[in-house]
């Protein structure tokens, strides 16, 4: 069985000692995925939309994601944050958030940073040196979520 | 201010945009020299926004047939084992 990519992209020198390599995350984390979107359509309500189905599948996505990146990025823990507190994860809709901003000054940076900022989670926090890297392993994520969801799709059509 | 570490050197900053250079699609497809980090940030914040479309596509594709699915079929005795280990 192959390993869960992004515990390969976020390896540290301290791994968590409880991790057993031979487990295979990744199968166990698709049938996580699959129990929360099984769960959420079985259980949903006749009053509930089509629109908070999809978008709670949606989370159950990013979440996954974040899950097996676990605590040792930046990233996926805002994500799991967010997760707590309920925020919408689904990057096509917005919920505007009123709170304080600290200016940090930001020297020497390019234009876009900014915009990289407001898409790698957590990135409004991080100086740049650091944005670079979490965003170098939340697009290695990305793209193995993108792997999965492709599968799981195809696993529908043909499974086994 | 900021930072625990010491001012990055360009060295290290050049390191880490070409690492960044080397997750986008377009270079694998041809030999690029380095671009400048300009242009690697923008291709970059342009990959993750077409990532995030096709993880909701998919994820909205996922839904619709697991929707549909029929409680008799395969997949759904598959999924019920699954849930049951």
């Amino acid at each position: 069985m192959h390993f869960n990519k992004c515990s390969e992209a976020t390896r540290n020198p301290n791994p968590t000692p409880d991790l057993n390599p031979n487990l295979n995350v990744s199968k166990t984390m698709q049938a996580a995925y699959f129990l929360r979107a099984f769960t959420v359509i079985n259980s949903a309500s006749p009053t509930s939309s089509t629109m908070q189905r999809r978008r709670s599948i949606r989370r159950a996505a990013y979440a996954s994601m974040a899950r097996a990146a676990g605590n040792r990025r930046a990233w996926s823990r805002a994500v799991l944050r967010r997760l707590h507190r309920g925020v919408c994860l689904s990057s096509s809709a917005r919920r505007v958030v009123i709170r304080r901003r600290i200016r940090v000054s930001r020297p020497r940076e390019p234009g876009q940073a900014d915009v990289l900022r407001s898409l790698v989670p957590g990135g409004k926090a991080m100086d740049f040196c650091n944005l670079l890297e979490e965003t170098a392993t939340y697009i290695q994520c990305l793209s193995a979520q993108v792997r999965r969801g492709r599968k799981d799709i195809r696993w529908v059509y043909y499974p086994g | 201010m900021s930072s625990r570490r010491t001012r990055i050197t360009e060295e290290e900053m050049n390191e880490l945009i070409s690492k960044l250079q080397n997750l986008l699609p377009e270079s694998r497809r041809r030999n690029t020299s380095r671009a400048s980090a300009a242009k690697v940030l923008k291709e970059t914040c342009n990959y993750i926004k077409s990532l995030h479309r096709e993880v909701d596509g998919l994820s909205d594709r996922l839904s619709e047939l697991i929707n549909t699915m029929d409680n008799d079929s395969a997949q759904a005795e598959i999924i019920r084992g699954l849930l049951r280990s």
